[in-house]
């Protein structure tokens, strides 16, 4: 261990170099070179990724898990490589925790509609915080209302953190699971999951983390975090759309029934009765993603080729070199000011709109988000419609921040 | 700045939006409506007093980006005293105007201080914020008190 660790420390973290792997980053938009700032809304793809797609299409596509002819065989090695990949990331027992979902959504919903069979009855609580996306919301809701569940919802402090006193409060013993997310994708916050778990498996309640945005900012051991399951997207850490993993402890997995219904989840059919399939393709009917499941793959080699950590590092310089700089502009308020964030920065401007910042820094060349973000009930409690928000990856620079600077300054200057 | 960007955000449409027209709420309105955009959270409550098909007066109130808020506050100031019938049939124009279905230069024209929205046209995602408003304006005349929404 000690000698992975002494390896990625000793990574040069070359920008250049990087930023020479993603070919979209030398569009020029308005006649001004990209700067792409809405990473957490999906990240570029290394050139390593997109090469995959095409090779897989190109000299491997067949149907998984089913053919003995040559292809099917190829692409089923691929397949599973990649799910290994996954499982050595996130550090998981074993490969049968890795289960291949849509995205961090579909995860989500995976996990809602199995605990709903499995494991909850009219009266149970489920525990979320204040400042969940509406992935995280929606698919308790539906079945709250089915089954007469109640949602408990852990307040937030106007710097953006969790109330942790009130969620302990909160638990009883209707509780039967707490799903909360990792990193906020509309402040930045990184909320102390660490401390949730402990606290949540004293009462032997299982933890769902929403890791969308957390998996390509921090370094992630599903076993030492001690999380029950774990969701995320394979877009928003350098891989293709459409692909996505929700890691769940083995014995938790086999405790849960199906998701969807289909082939390759069964092992034996009958028109009486059906016997499911091992984990993991107990949770995987159908014809998997297989091309954006391998594309997956090769976003995670590339990334450990890179180091979590030196991604980490880069990303917590221009976070707090962006924060330093957006601090001069007396118009500007910075929305969640947590103390641990991660690389998002959501902010407001006195008198402006976050849409027309939006389409002024887009004739900059400057990608924003701006909007709710997904997570309307975070701008309730902030009393705002919107915020813009600059959200960084491996491949951002100080020099596009001070672009992203100077272009606000113009917005200001235009609406004054 | 750039040109189409000036064209979007010209000076009338500046103005309007920090200093919009007629932004209040009508305690003797007989017609009302609320207006929503699901996309971005842009909301606006209209209210009108309608006396023989004329609306005699109009006010809103609401939050949104510079275009729909400039939109807004020139509708206003532009319906009033407008017949009914009159003021649907604007709203027809000025919805071929942001998408730019209406190209004949003296049709433009005639829409008057409206045909500064003209540049929305070369900004889709920015349609829906112009138009909010006279959505909820048709709605308020057919005096539904039912919430529209940029997104049915």
């Amino acid at each position: 261990m000690n000698k992975t660790a002494v390896h990625t420390e000793s990574k040069i973290f070359d920008i250049e170099k990087i930023r020479a792997d993603y070919p979209i980053l030398k569009t020029v938009v308005h006649g001004k070179p990209l700067c792409y700032l809405d990473n957490a809304a999906t990240t570029q793809k290394p050139q390593a990724v997109i090469d995959k797609l095409v090779e897989y299409y190109s000299t491997m596509n067949a149907n998984i898990h089913r053919g003995v002819h040559y292809l099917s065989e190829l692409s089923t090695k691929e397949f599973e490589d990649s799910r290994i990949k996954i499982k050595n990331f996130i550090n998981a027992k074993s490969e049968k925790e890795i289960i291949f979902t849509k995205g961090t959504t579909d995860s989500l919903n995976l996990a809602a509609t199995a605990f709903d069979r499995g494991k909850l009855k009219s009266g149970d609580e489920i525990i979320i915080t204040g400042m969940e996306h509406h992935s995280n919301i929606v698919p308790w809701q539906l079945i709250a209302k089915d089954k007469n569940i109640k949602l408990r919802v852990v307040p937030i402090t106007d710097t953006g953190e969790i109330i942790f006193e009130e969620f302990e409060k909160m638990i009883n013993e209707k509780t039967k699971l707490v799903s909360v997310v990792y990193v906020s994708n509309s402040l930045g916050t990184v909320n102390p999951v660490e401390k949730i778990i402990k606290t949540a498996h004293r009462y032997n309640l299982p933890v769902i983390l929403d890791a969308a945005q957390a998996i390509q900012h921090l370094s992630i051991d599903v076993q030492k975090l001690d999380c029950d399951m774990l969701a995320f997207s394979g877009h928003k850490i350098y891989g293709p759309t459409g692909i996505g993993v929700l890691y769940g402890k083995e014995k938790l997995l086999n405790e849960l029934p199906p998701y969807q219904g289909g082939g390759d989840m069964i092992s034996k059919v009958t028109f009486e009765e059906t016997t499911f399939n091992s984990l993991p393709y107990k949770f995987e009917a159908g014809t998997s993603n297989i091309a954006d499941a391998i594309g997956l793959g090769t976003a995670i080699d590339y990334i450990s080729g890179t180091g979590i950590n030196a991604i980490a590092k880069h990303e917590g310089e221009l976070l707090a070199y962006t924060t330093e700089r957006i601090s001069e502009l007396p118009e500007v308020k910075i929305i969640g000011q947590a103390k641990e964030k991660s690389s998002v920065l959501s902010f407001v401007i006195d008198n402006i709109h976050p849409h027309d910042v939006g389409t002024f820094l887009d004739f900059e060349g400057v990608a924003v988000r701006t909007g709710h973000h997904c997570t309307q009930p975070v701008m309730d409690r902030y009393c705002i419609p919107a915020t813009t928000r600059a959200s960084f990856a491996m491949y951002n620079t100080k020099e596009e921040v001070g672009i992203l600077i100077n272009s606000l300054k113009k917005v200001i200057e235009v609406f004054k | 700045m750039d040109e189409e960007l000036r064209e979007l955000y010209q000076q009338v449409i500046l103005d309007h939006n920090k200093s919009p027209r007629n932004f209040k709420k009508l305690e003797n309105a007989n017609h009302s409506a609320e207006g929503y955009n699901p996309l971005c959270g842009d909301k606006i409550n209209l209210y009108l007093v309608i006396e023989d098909d004329v609306v005699k007066d109009v006010g809103f109130q609401g939050s949104g980006c510079a275009i729909s808020k400039a939109s807004a506050s020139l509708m206003t100031s532009i319906v009033k005293g407008m017949k009914k019938e009159d003021a649907e049939r604007l709203f027809e124009k000025f919805h071929d105007l942001v998408t730019g279905k209406l190209t004949d230069e003296n049709e433009i024209e005639e829409l008057g201080k409206l045909a500064v929205f003209a540049g929305v046209r070369d900004f889709p995602a920015r349609v829906k914020c112009a138009s909010l408003s006279w959505h909820t304006l048709i709605s308020a005349l057919q005096d539904g008190k039912k919430v529209v929404s940029t997104e049915e």
